[in-house]
């Protein structure tokens, strides 16, 4: 039985969405407790969506893993639907079985870009 | 049969399957496995002895009294300390420490300093944060070389009359690094400091005269040293602890209460308020005993010997860099390590498909990571049951952590 599934492997390995963008509209970026690890992530809005996703850190496989599924999830849509995202999407994404104490992991990027958001929408 | 291969067979968890492996237990320094003793003792007292201690007039309370104060007897021989009013039972290391910094912090005034070092546990940390924001004190650190080593020349010019405390391990949590502490208490007298060493590290694994060492407090945890969670000792000169007004109010630690003030108790219950650990004091008299028949000193070479092999055989490895002084003679039971690339939560998730179970992350030592300038590491450590085939098994899996991602 492999460590990851395939899915997070993958990504971890060949990150689809790493990288930074030179004028953000918003961008956020926080500590995981568990680990001290940092996620950054920077995107650009046309009109209330995510145009364009980027992101960053130091991290775990699966925060690595999670932060990318998500930007590829994310771009293209409105910034209103990614508010209403949750963790369990990303881990169906992911799929993988994700132990408690490593959900946290999971969630980190997706707790970055909405913090970004909801800061971004309080004028 | 060596020290290790005869100990396991006292200890019942290391019987257990993992993921479908035989449980390769390398994670002491966060919490020892327990003896059979140990548990038996907890498991006795609560079947035969239970009641609460000091005031209970029947003969459960006389019991229950008689094996708490008994294992106050026990930890006092066993770390060389003067006298029984010398040591305080707490729930472990992180309240030992915090009970010297809301007593002592009382006796400190704004500009006054208190002197830790960069690779203290948060334990040993924050407390003292908190004490600087509350009295206006000043925190300051004595740097970590490169090398895993305390910078002995700066500890030296940042002791000043101004210094009031210095706080600092006396085995590192991360690297190991058993720091020259004796030598240390003595240049801090000398400044006129009091001094708390966090021998959270080192009872466990080496021996410890605490009045040989000189130091006005020594705190350590029963859980880290075979006993159960929820039992600590602090161990305080008396001079220094019959000056200080206890840290917390309660029953227990009063002679005589009237309602608008109270006459405290005598030491060492002056500083053990409410209903005390005593069941963990119970099993700790246990932990005590059984280290005790083992001897420290063979303790602490059996786990050294472990610690060179590993650092040997992890340092084979491509890939992986080891952290903290090279000498092992100069180290704790603990080996910090990383495998390039790899997250230390993955490695840790990886190896704990095979059954073996490491520490990974920073360590409650976050200050000492950023020195280093990593996000942490994974951490192999030691105990009296841990064997060679144990640090066999550590460098197989760690060999083949690149395959799994």
């Amino acid at each position: 039985m492999p460590l990851y599934s395939t899915v997070i492997r993958d990504r971890f390995r060949r990150p689809r969405y790493r990288g930074s963008i030179e004028r953000p509209d918003v961008s956020g970026e926080d500590v995981n407790p568990l680990c001290g690890d940092r996620v950054r992530v920077q995107a650009r809005l046309d009109d209330g969506r995510l145009v364009e996703a980027r992101w960053t850190g130091d991290c775990c496989a699966i925060s690595a893993a999670s932060a990318d599924v998500l930007l590829e999830m994310v771009t293209g849509q409105p910034a209103a639907r990614v508010r209403e995202l949750t963790p369990e999407s990303i881990l169906e994404r992911l799929d993988s079985d994700i132990r408690p104490s490593r959900m946290k992991c999971v969630a980190l990027p997706l707790t970055v870009l909405q913090g970004a958001l909801a800061k971004e929408a309080t004028p | 049969m060596n020290l290790g291969e005869r100990c396991r067979r006292d200890f019942p968890i290391l019987s257990r399957v993992v993921n479908g492996r035989p449980l390769v237990y390398l994670d002491s320094a966060a919490s020892s496995q327990k003896p059979a003793s140990v548990i038996e003792a907890v498991q006795r007292y609560y079947e035969t002895s239970h009641a609460n201690v000091h005031r209970s007039i029947h003969t459960l309370g006389e019991e229950a009294t008689e094996l708490y104060e008994g294992a106050r007897d026990a930890v006092r021989a066993f770390i060389g300390a003067r006298g029984r009013e010398e040591i305080v039972f707490t729930r472990g290391t992180t309240e030992s420490i915090n009970l010297v910094a809301q007593a002592v912090g009382r006796t400190l005034a704004a500009g006054d300093e208190i002197l830790v070092t960069e690779l203290e546990h948060h334990s040993n940390l924050v407390p003292w944060q908190m004490v600087c924001r509350d009295r206006g004190t000043v925190l300051r650190a004595v740097p970590v070389l490169p090398d895993g080593y305390l910078d002995l020349d700066a500890y030296a010019r940042l002791l000043s009359p101004r210094t009031r405390v210095v706080a600092l391990a006396h085995v590192s949590n991360v690297l190991g690094t058993i720091n020259p502490v004796a030598r240390m208490v003595e240049q801090a007298h000398r400044a006129g400091a009091l001094v708390l060493l966090d021998g959270a590290q080192a009872v466990p694994h080496l021996p410890v005269d605490v009045t040989a060492l000189g130091a006005d407090f020594y705190a350590f945890s029963g859980h880290k040293m075979l006993g159960p969670t929820g039992i600590g000792v602090l161990h305080g000169r008396r001079e220094v602890l019959e000056r200080l007004e206890p840290a917390w109010g309660g029953g227990e630690m009063i002679k005589e209460v009237w309602i608008d003030h109270a006459q405290w108790n005598d030491l060492p219950w002056r500083f053990e308020p409410g209903t005390p650990p005593i069941a963990g004091a119970v099993g700790l008299h246990a932990a005590v005993e059984y280290l005790g028949k083992l001897g420290m000193a063979q303790v602490s070479a059996h786990e050294q010997a472990l610690t060179a092999l590993a650092m040997e055989a992890l340092g084979r490895i491509p890939g992986v860099s080891l952290y903290g002084p090279a000498n092992p003679e100069m180290k704790g039971a603990v080996v910090a390590f990383n495998v390039e690339g790899i997250h230390p939560h993955d490695g840790a998730a990886a190896l704990d498909l095979h059954g073996i179970a490491v520490r990974a992350g920073h360590h409650c030592a976050q200050p000492l990571m950023k020195r280093l300038g990593i996000v942490g590491t994974l951490r192999a450590s030691f105990s009296v049951y841990s064997t060679a085939l144990d640090v066999q098994r550590l460098a197989d899996g760690v060999a083949g952590i690149l395959g799994e991602l």
